[in-house]
């Protein structure tokens, strides 16, 4: 057996393998770093920036940062915290996000972050983007409105289904999710079983006609803030 | 209408009052203050049937409730009606039915309880011309406590059925295609038990007020807005008033039956709508009688005028003596409305009771699904009347149309023609004073449009009164509360 990589987060001594990340070794040991892009079994993409710690002062990813002895990890601090909110203001208003409406409300990552962190309302203007439906397949549709480009379905598809259903066009601002070139979705072999179908964190890839199937008050997020899985299960 | 306004003063009332969008009444005075012309303008534009347009159908019931935040169950239940057929699922299973028709009735409850105890009360309790510094609910409140509790304890427990049955108690999701997400716990049903037979006494009591009021000032009330029209509502086969699902029955002013048990798919065979260039809003007629005389009215006068009796007993016994006023012909009396209600206010909570009892509630067959369908038609009673969901949905399961007829849009030419008779019969010739314009409300609000509510309910009236000459002077001005 290896020896641990010994490191503190917040002043909590931290025991992590060796090859693990920060977000893995904290996630180990009971302690939620927040993070969107990220999906177990996916290869660290580091891409939205949500799970950002700061190392020795110097800020990092932590879904990417493999951990190292005598880390200085700061997560669950103010100046962290704010980093976070900031992120998550901007992914708000960058798309069309209408909680109040959308099926995945209750079960979405990114509205149960803003939850976790405290965002009551948006702090940047929107921007309104025009952006179209896809819901050319027979079992999944894409809602360009609610992506926000975290590349869990380019991943999942291309590491885990062996396919490349998903990846991206365009740039910068115009940047987006496509599907095999310009096609649309239904001329891909994508499958509703898939891991993509379902490595989705918000409303912008999901499962045709389950709709509002669950109930209020059994949702994901009701009961618990996201990540109180992960504080609750190292506590047991 | 007026042949030309040339030579006429414009009296304006804007905003009439201000929920989910906007209305002003437009008053048009020759030179001896004699009432020429009056109007009920609608101008807001809400978009949604635009803007729902290429949305996943099994959205639409919690998005287009979104319509209202008085009575979204009425869209949210009509849209999901319409959504049922789109998946071939219209046949519910008795706990997915039993469940939306509670919610409904604890909609009905809410809606009409909040309607009579906060924005007509004070009409009824201190008068028509009342000061408006006691004509409101604070005002009721001070005077009439009791009262006011027992309105703010019904619209909550209307509130709480709801939350139980559509998972919120504003812009819940329970009714899917096809059926419903929930049923309801033993526990959550006995805790609506709990209250149930104080909500129960307190209704006779709305009830009775309601009546002693309407046939103590009969006098004066019967004439006031009032007019002969049609009446428009759904009835169940056996020709019992039912809020939730039955065929379309139209009647005349004296009770001659227009059509009959009408497939509400086959709406549009027998209700057109006309547009006027002056109002936002259309104004529905049936088909047969066309434009000028096919219009109609709906809500709870219309439905205790085409119902042949109430299924539940004590909201019957109420309707025979409502129908005893008029010697069993239909009513007329736009005031009637307010008595109308609170028999549905009765009929609501014993059909509560009554699904309360019921083991139905409790089962676990939730949702059926059939044959995909590209058309539907939803159409249910909401609290001011029927309301007309029309969808098609294409093979990617788009909506790729929507027609929405509301209840306050069946009722429009009926507000107008409300509003023409009180101005006609109460302002003509008068000086304009804060009261005499309280009467062209008084009026509107008997038709619990939606438009009503801001006012009472805010305490003081956002009422702004111009007397415009030809040349487009303001010659008289009065705000509210001034």
């Amino acid at each position: 057996m290896s020896a641990t990589i010994d490191f503190t987060i917040d002043g909590k001594e931290i025991k992590g393998q060796p090859g693990q990340t920060i977000l893995e070794a904290a996630q180990q040991a009971g302690v939620y770093i927040p993070r969107l892009c990220y999906m177990k079994g996916l290869t660290p993409w580091g891409s939205c920036r949500v799970c950002t710690v700061l190392i020795n002062g110097r800020p990092q990813a932590a879904c990417t940062q493999p951990v190292a002895p005598g880390m200085v990890v700061e997560s669950n601090t103010d100046k962290v915290n704010a980093l976070r909110r900031n992120i998550i203001d901007m992914l708000f208003v960058e798309g069309n996000h209408f909680c109040m409406f959308c099926e995945k409300s209750g079960n979405c990552e990114l509205q149960a972050l803003a939850y976790r962190l405290g965002i009551a309302a948006p702090k940047y203007p929107f921007m309104f983007p025009k952006r179209e439906l896809d819901m050319s397949h027979a079992d999944v549709f894409i809602d360009h409105n609610r992506c926000i480009q975290c590349a869990r379905c380019v991943r999942a598809s291309r590491d885990v289904d062996g396919k490349h259903v998903f990846d991206f066009a365009d740039r910068g601002a115009h940047r987006r999710i496509a599907v095999d070139a310009e096609a649309f979705l239904k001329d891909t072999d994508l499958a509703v079983t898939d891991k993509a179908a379902e490595a989705c964190p918000v409303g912008a890839i999901v499962k045709k006609r389950v709709g509002y199937a669950v109930p209020f008050g059994q949702r994901l997020y009701d009961k618990e803030p996201i990540g109180s899985e992960i504080e609750t299960a190292a506590a047991k | 209408m007026v042949a030309s306004t040339i030579g006429l003063k414009r009296v304006v009332i804007e905003p009439v009052t201000r929920v989910e969008g906007h209305g002003k009444v437009t008053i048009l005075l020759d030179e001896q203050r004699q009432v020429r012309q009056t109007r009920l303008h609608i101008v807001e534009f809400r978009g949604f049937e635009r803007f729902i347009q290429g949305r996943p159908f099994w959205e639409v019931p919690v998005l287009v409730q979104r319509l209202c935040g008085i009575c979204p169950v009425s869209h949210h239940l009509a849209a999901a009606k319409a959504m049922d057929r789109i998946v071939g699922g219209e046949k519910l299973t008795p706990t997915a039915e039993k469940m939306r028709r509670l919610m409904h009735y604890g909609q009905f409850f809410q809606s009409h309880a909040l309607h009579f105890f906060h924005l007509v009360s004070p009409d009824l309790l201190f008068g028509f011309d009342a000061d408006p510094a006691i004509r409101n609910v604070i005002g009721v409140a001070l005077k009439y406590p009791e009262l006011a509790v027992q309105g703010v304890m019904m619209r909550k427990y209307g509130q709480e059925i709801i939350k139980r049955t559509a998972g919120k108690k504003i812009h819940g999701a329970g009714a899917i295609p096809g059926g419903i997400n929930k049923n309801l716990s033993i526990q959550e049903r006995d805790e609506l038990l709990k209250d149930l037979e104080q909500m129960v006494t307190w209704s006779r009591a709305a009830l009775k007020l309601c009546k002693d009021f309407t046939v103590q000032h009969l006098e004066k009330l019967a004439p006031f807005g009032s007019f002969d029209s049609n009446h428009l509502s759904l009835i169940r086969q056996d020709g019992a008033m039912d809020l939730y699902h039955g065929g379309l029955r139209a009647i005349t002013a004296d009770g001659k039956k227009i059509f009959d048990h009408v497939d509400y798919q086959k709406y549009v065979d027998y209700i057109a709508e006309e547009v006027r260039p002056w109002s936002y809003m259309k104004f529905p007629f049936i088909k047969s009688l066309g434009p000028e005389t096919g219009w109609y009215r709906v809500g709870p006068l219309a439905r205790l005028n085409t119902a042949d009796f109430i299924d539940t007993p004590e909201a019957e016994a109420a309707r025979k003596e409502f129908k005893a006023l008029t010697k069993d012909k239909p009513n007329n009396i736009s005031m009637a409305y307010h008595w109308a209600r609170m028999i549905e206010l009765l009929h609501a909570i014993e059909k509560i009771k009554e699904l309360l009892h019921d083991k139905d509630l409790q089962g676990q067959d939730l949702v059926v699904r059939g044959p995909r369908r590209e058309e539907a038609v939803g159409l249910i009673e909401a609290p001011r009347g029927t309301l007309f969901h029309h969808y098609k949905v294409n093979k990617d399961d788009q909506v790729v149309m929507a027609n929405l007829i509301v209840s306050t849009t069946n009722n429009n030419e009926p507000m107008n023609r409300a509003i023409q008779k009180v101005a006609q019969d109460d302002l003509s010739g008068h000086e304009l004073t804060e009261g005499l314009l309280n009467h062209i409300e008084v009026a509107i609000r008997a038709y619990d449009p939606c438009l009503s509510c801001a006012t009472h309910a805010l305490g003081q009236m956002p009422l702004v009164v111009e007397l415009v000459d030809v040349d487009g002077n303001v010659v008289d001005r009065k705000v509210r509360g001034e």
